[in-house]
């Protein structure tokens, strides 16, 4: 796209004025020497006929860009270009690329066109856009439906209105089976609908089946996605034990103790209240595929997993990751940054985790100085009593750096670690003491801070050392010291009775000219002074008190003000002057120092928020787990397609049919032909009646949850086209029907899903979204296609599932069922040298290795008849035989359903008139009364889908032939008595014609 | 994800941005300017930075910073690699990753980047299938450009157009690497000499104290290779002592089950030269240090004067000789000069940077390498409390100093016999002796 865009209008951002920089910069090159003022000079080179200056221009063009130059006055300059004939120089035109993306033969060029037509940002081509994308996701090559996941998010930010219609194309392209495709539409779906966790139910194992083969930047953005997921679904490992340990854990800290106690009472309460923990399969599954990619060389991708861990397993497990945590620790000095703040988080949760690996957190004095400080902290975080002397032992040298910045951190950190460890307070309490008489102020300093902090926790036994930081006014000048010290002695000024005065006096001598914090502080000294020793410190603190009342800062100004009032008595001081003492002397808690990672881990580690320690733009929250585990049923995939239905309200629905039909729970043989489909009304009429005893408490249940009233299954079924129209009557006969139907074919868990389907047809009161018409169901007619004495025990059927084929949507899709009557095993059973007609294809099913004796296997294979019913014939072979078959498809079987509208059919009918026109008149067979019935027939004739429409006598139907596309059009008109008519409009005259036939077969039968 | 692209040089001047959808005005990187006025060098300069309306992740590599400014939540470290991939696969084209040779090559420079991001999401990183759309620039191709008028625009777009008019102005083959499973290697590749090179190469990184004494040691070694093998070959590369090995990460073409059941690496290899394996030794077992280090440097309280004595010496090398060895010092600011002799090498200070390198090339077991001298401070400044640490370099051939051994490589699916090498080399990493 380089070429383009040089025309891209929104280069407004940098300005137009050259820069004077940019005509006399010595090191660019040739391309880089062309001025601002010379635009023309490009122009005309363009204007040139000749390709050579054309493409110097272009190039020019390109780098002017690269600087951020506005090259928006060349625009129509290189528009111009579109009619050169010169390729490489042309840039896109938006309806062309469509085309391309559309009907060229090569996969990489529908790809890269598709990739052109969504990097044009402009408004007007989002149609054309939305229909490229919907139809390159359906597209039977991989990577151009990986191009279409990627123009998502574009088609997202240029027109958010399309949300709805891209989630679509989302869940579509979520279920293919790909590696190739599943980073990319994750990523989409990230950007576009984070928020739709359940679109992820269905595709939740196969992602984690597909992850180690995705590539690595999928590989990412699928593990952080499925981290969120896992929060939502499944309990926490850890939610028994970890509370005790963690409670038991705290008690090194020696201020946490009471706490800890709390928290193991309120563990102990907790665990007797829980039941045993047993994880899910599924979050097993998502521990043990995610844990092989730590061994990959992309930092990034070591990082998911990490806080995949983290956040998910149980603690046991957690520790695998810190291995190549710290494998990380040698990369680049970036990764390293971020891989220690994310350390740093999980050292305060787990500190066991890393305590082996100490060593691979000291500091080189060749790190950067952020990297330093990191792994103080780490390093701080993993001191316990063990391993304090040697982690102090290894301060000691960081303290003779030469990095200011970092000697200022350990001393912070010699601090943490003595408030954390009782044993060593004292230690580093000298330690730091020592370093008093540092020559560097800014150690000085540091130490001062962090020392005031350490004394607040025992003053009493350390007075000697608050004497020698008074001798350390005279000398350090940093102010936050000098203030330290300074509240030192003022709080603790009983035990320095003598010295602290004689402070005060030197304070008060140079207050003028001390910082603003050590001015209050002074003053904070003087009336704690005042308050203890008025005797002595009377008129100092008069003398320090006037001078502030002069004070530049109205801070110190206020604070005398306020300070004289409460500590000064006149007649006019308040009640609270009694309560000075209390005020300034309060005994104060000290304080806690804490990390500054504490608590970071709410944010989900590895992301820039957890890194920033603010929630960034479009940050996913990491769900808490939930108290009781969510269905894991909605992730199971053996149910039909229909069940991926996008509302919650629905899958709810579906739980609570569960029940009902768990007798046949166990059953779930091939489902294959239980799909969803507006038309699918005949079929669960037929559900109620048949057969079985049961069935009617079988419908009594499915209706009972709303409607209770019998015929609701006709009412669903019938809803969009002429509803409450029937009569009584009709409704035995289609009992009747139904009956002969039900028994004809369909296995028992098929009914239990058409019962179901119905219940949720009822609930919802509509048809699901009529937009994608997906294969009408019905009971699918099983050929023979190997008997079982010529295959000598091996019996083989098959069917036409009326699925697309998965991988190639011009391919019928044809499914073959093995059984083996014999006494022996059979061996790999695959397909051998297809003899076809020209043009016509065949997708092989996977050998099966092995079938077990009275065992029965079933797989799909994918056959482009080339829209003619010439039969494929192929040998089947077994480890030892070959037999020669051969699939003859019905004429019925060559088309696809798509979803019309009655206008649109109306239209589409009216270009194929004449010769594309077949029309036959018939009478109604026996049993054909009604348009159920003749609705069914017709659609288990052929693989059509229902136009809606208003008229009672007619039913229409639309299809498209698998391979070639072209419209197939049915009108069924019934008439007066029996008779009927029935016309079929295709472009392909044969097609029509058989079809014709058939469909007269089946209705006059 | 990545929004925009801009590469810094150290003076503070962007001489490349690249916008994957709208323009970001230039001024951001004033954030990272003032960051790095803060930081003492490049390196010091926070790889994320916090801006009020985005955010900046940047890298410093070869004295150029690439910074990639984000809008929104996306894990740091995905960009990170990303930068770091993009300077890579530079190097690999421009045979540097330089300002200069960017510049050069701006137009491939902007092809590169916009293969390998779409919309800001990483598209196609594997040098090998950026090869096949972009061609490196060679001195041939150049001069036949200059000719032709140059066919440099040539990228998957061109493709497209070129193969949706019917015309055949682009010659050549597409791209059929994305398709593959093996994204990594391309088809049909051929060559008259096939050949498979396999280089050990072990990093010692150790912290030694004043008295010698090990703080921290470890071994951290790669295998990088250089396959150039026609066809699509199958290859098994199998260790003597593969228990040695405590923390592994593959290239994605090793087949990592294998790797768990067996120890064997088992892998179609990519072609050309590729980083095989990391790995880690196992901290607890004892690292053989191979040098000794005696050391002396010290201040003195009058006279704006300091000592330094070095020695270094063979030890635990296993027969081999050590060579190129080099020793840094980073002295203290108030180090003014240094009046030094040596009996082996060249020894420099350069009183700017406060750098002093000893380079000593050779260790003989006769005759010690020795530094001695006197070291000059400024004067009336106080001694300095620190002491620097010494950083050692050192190279040596034909030993793992691990003890890893290479078993055999086999080879499946081509039937030629190809020609197969070991070497391995031990060299110093992050090794420092303390003061």
């Amino acid at each position: 796209m380089s070429s383009s865009s040089a025309f891209n209008d929104e280069k407004g951002g940098s300005s137009s004025v050259g820069e004077p920089e940019y005509g006399h910069d010595p090191a660019s090159g040739g391309i880089f020497s062309s001025d601002y003022k010379r635009h023309d000079d490009l122009k005309e080179m363009l204007d040139s006929n000749k390709d050579s200056l054309k493409l110097e221009a272009m190039k020019r063009i390109v780098a002017m860009i690269a600087r951020g130059k506005n090259a928006s006055d060349l625009f129509p300059a290189v528009v111009k270009n579109v009619a050169c004939k010169n390729i490489e120089v042309s840039p896109p035109r938006p309806s062309r690329y469509r085309d391309i993306s559309q009907t060229d033969p090569n996969q990489l060029i529908r790809a890269s066109a598709l990739r052109v037509l969504s990097s044009i940002r402009v408004t007007i081509i989002v149609p054309i856009m939305m229909l490229a994308i919907k139809e390159a996701a359906s597209d039977m090559s991989p990577y151009v439906r990986k191009t279409a996941a990627h123009a998502i998010p574009k088609l997202y930010s240029l027109d958010p209105d399309q949300k709805d219609q891209l989630i679509e194309v989302i869940e579509k392209l979520l279920a293919d089976k790909t590696t190739l495709v599943a980073g990319s539409v994750v990523m989409a779906f990230e950007e576009v609908c984070p928020e739709r966790i359940d679109l992820i139910h269905k595709n939740y194992r196969k992602l984690c089946n597909l992850l180690i083969d995705v590539e690595e930047w999928g590989q990412v953005v699928i593990i952080n996605m499925l981290t969120r997921y896992a929060r939502t679904q499944f309990l926490n490992p850890n939610a028994n034990e970890s509370l005790l340990e963690e409670g038991g854990e705290k008690t090194f800290y020696g201020s946490d103790e009471e706490e800890g106690k709390e928290d193991k009472v309120e563990a102990a309460a907790l665990v007797v209240k829980r039941k045993p923990y047993v994880m899910d399969p599924d979050h097993r599954l998502l521990l043990r595929n995610t844990k092989p990619l730590l061994q990959s060389r992309n930092a990034a991708v070591v990082m998911a997993v990490a806080q995949l861990y983290f956040h998910l397993a149980p603690k046991a497990e957690v520790g695998v990751i810190a291995k190549a945590l710290v494998r990380l620790m040698r990369s680049h000095s970036e990764v390293q940054y971020v891989v220690l703040q994310n350390v740093a988080t999980m050292t305060i949760k787990r500190r066991g985790m890393f305590e082996p690996y100490l060593k691979s957190f000291y500091i080189r004095s060749t790190d950067p100085t952020q990297i330093k400080v990191l792994k103080l902290e780490v390093l701080t975080n993993l001191a316990n009593e063990t391993n304090i002397s040697t982690i102090l032992r290894e301060f000691q040298t960081y303290i003779k750096s030469m990095d200011k910045d970092f000697v200022a951190a350990t001393i912070q950190a010699i601090g943490r670690c003595a408030t954390n460890i009782g044993e060593v307070r004292d230690t580093c309490l000298n330690g730091l003491v020592q370093l008093l008489s540092n020559r560097d102020e800014l150690v000085v300093a540091e130490s001062v801070v962090v020392i005031k902090k350490l004394l607040q926790m025992q003053p009493e036994k350390h007075s000697d050392i608050i004497k020698h930081m008074a001798k350390l006014t005279d000398n350090i000048q940093v102010p936050m010291a000098r203030a330290s010290i300074l509240w030192l002695i003022g709080e603790y000024c009983e035990h320095v009775p003598k010295i602290a005065p004689d402070v005060l006096r030197k304070m008060a001598k140079s207050f003028t000219n001390e910082e603003d914090i050590v001015k209050l502080q002074i003053l904070n000294l003087a009336a704690k002074l005042y308050l203890t020793n008025s005797k002595q410190t009377k008129l100092l603190t008069q003398y320090v008190l006037n001078l502030a009342k002069y004070d530049q800062n109205y801070d110190i100004r206020d604070r005398a003000r306020f300070i004289r009032q409460l500590i000064v008595p006149t007649d006019k001081s308040g009640a609270l002057s009694k309560y000075a003492k209390k005020l300034f002397l309060a005994l104060k808690p000290a304080p806690v120092l804490e990390s500054p990672f504490k608590d970071r881990d709410h944010f989900q580690l590895g992301s820039l928020s957890h890194l920033l320690n603010a929630k960034a733009g479009g940050y996913q929250e990491l769900p808490d787990w939930p108290e009781s585990a969510p269905d894991p049923s909605v992730r199971n995939v053996e149910v039909p397609e229909w069940t991926k239905c996008s509302s919650r309200e629905k899958r709810k629905e579906k739980k609570v049919e569960k029940p009902f039909y768990s007798d046949s729970e166990g059953e779930s043989g091939p489902t294959e032909s239980a799909d969803s489909g507006n038309q699918s009304g005949c079929v669960c009429l037929s559900q109620p009646v048949n057969s079985s005893p049961d069935s009617d408490t079988g419908s009594g249940s499915g209706s009972g949850s709303d409607s209770g009233s019998e015929d609701s299954g006709s009412e669903s079924g019938s809803e969009e086209s002429e509803g409450e129209s029937d009569s009584e009557k009709d409704e035995k006969d289609k009992r009747k029907s139904g009956k002969k139907k039900a028994k004809k074919t369909a296995p028992e868990s098929e009914e239990r899903i058409y019962v179901s389907f119905c219940v949720a047809l009822l609930l919802k009161c509509s048809f699901p979204s009529p937009q994608a018409a997906s294969p009408t169901c019905g009971p699918l007619k099983t050929y023979e296609l190997l008997h079982r004495i010529t295959g000598e025990g091996l019996a083989v059927t098959y069917c036409f599932s009326r699925r697309p084929f998965t991988g190639d949507p011009h391919m019928v899709s044809v499914q073959i069922q093995f059984t083996n009557n014999t006494e022996v095993e059979a061996r790999s059973l695959r397909v051998l040298e297809p003899k076809l007609q020209s043009g016509m294809r065949i997708a092989e099913f996977p050998e099966i290795d092995v079938l077990p004796p009275g065992e029965i296997s079933t797989v799909v294979m994918g056959i482009d008849f080339c829209d003619s019913t010439q039969a494929a014939n192929f040998q089947l072979c077994t480890h030892t035989k070959k037999f020669f078959v051969t699939i003859q498809p019905p004429v019925g079987e060559l088309m696809m359903p798509i979803f019309m509208t009655e206008n649109e059919f109306k239209k589409e009918q009216g270009q194929l008139m004449g010769m594309n026109e077949i029309t036959e008149k018939l009478t109604l067979g026996e049993g054909c009364r009604g348009d159920h019935v003749i609705i069914q027939r017709v659609i288990s004739t052929a693989n059509l889908s229902r136009v809606p429409c208003g008229s009672a006598m007619e039913c229409r139907f639309a299809g498209k032939t698998v391979t070639s596309g072209s419209l197939v059009l049915v009108t069924v008109v019934t008439k007066e008595e029996r008779a009927a008519q029935v016309t079929v409009n295709c472009e392909k005259m044969l097609i029509g014609t058989m079809l014709v036939k058939d469909i007269l077969q089946a209705l006059s039968q | 994800m990545i929004h925009s692209l801009f590469l810094v040089s150290t003076a503070g001047h962007i001489f490349l941005e690249k916008h994957w959808k709208s323009v970001i005005s230039r001024s951001v990187c004033d954030y990272l300017f003032e960051a790095q006025g803060k930081a003492s060098a490049p390196e010091n300069v926070p790889p994320v930075i916090a801006t009020p309306h985005h955010y900046l992740i940047s890298v410093y590599r070869d004295r150029i910073f690439f910074v990639a400014v984000i809008q929104t939540e996306v894990p740091p470290l995905f960009v990170i690699e990303f930068l770091h991939r993009v300077a890579e696969t530079f190097q690999d084209y421009f045979g540097e990753c330089s300002e200069a040779s960017i510049k050069d090559n701006v137009v491939i420079v902007y092809e590169l980047l916009e293969e390998m991001l779409d919309n800001g999401f990483p598209l196609a990183t594997e040098a090998n299938i950026l090869k096949e759309m972009i061609k490196p620039p060679t001195i041939l191709r150049s001069v036949v450009n200059t000719i032709t008028g140059g066919r440099e625009l040539r990228s998957v777009f061109a493709w497209s157009v070129a193969q949706g008019s019917g015309s055949s102005n682009v010659g050549g083959t597409l791209p059929t690497g994305q398709l593959s499973n093996i994204p990594w290697r391309r088809t049909g590749v051929k060559y008259t000499n096939n050949e498979a090179y396999f280089d050990v190469v072990e990093e010692i990184d150790a912290i030694l104290d004043k008295s010698g004494t090990v703080v921290f040691a470890e071994i951290q070694g790669v295998i990088d290779a250089c396959v150039k093998l026609s066809g699509m070959p199958d290859l098994t590369l199998s260790f003597v002592n593969p228990r040695l090995l405590d923390d592994v990460s593959f290239h994605p073409c090793v087949r990592f089950k294998r790797w768990e059941a067996e120890r064997v690496l088992s892998f179609i290899p990519p072609d050309g030269n590729f980083r095989l394996m990391s790995y880690h030794v196992n901290a607890q077992n004892l690292v053989a240090i191979p040098v000794y280090v005696k050391q002396n440097v010290s201040f003195f309280e009058t006279g704006s004067s300091g000592r330094l004595d070095i020695t270094v010496g063979p030890k635990q090398t296993m027969g081999k000789t050590i060579e190129d060895v080099v020793i840094t010092v980073h002295m203290p600011k108030v180090v003014l000069n240094a009046n030094l002799t040596t009996n082996q090498g060249t020894s420099t200070y350069d009183p700017v940077t406060k750098v002093l390198v000893w380079d000593i090339g050779k260790l003989n077991q006769q005759k010690v390498p020795n530094l001695k001298g006197s070291l000059s401070l400024q004067s009336g400044a106080p001694r300095p409390d620190e002491n620097p640490t010494l950083n050692i370099d050192l190279r040596i051939q034909q030993l793992a100093i691990s003890g890893l051994k290479v078993n055999r490589l086999n080879m499946f699916g081509e039937k030629y016999k190809p020609f197969k090498g070991v070497k391995y080399v031990t060299k110093a990493g992050k090794f420092q002796v303390r003061t």
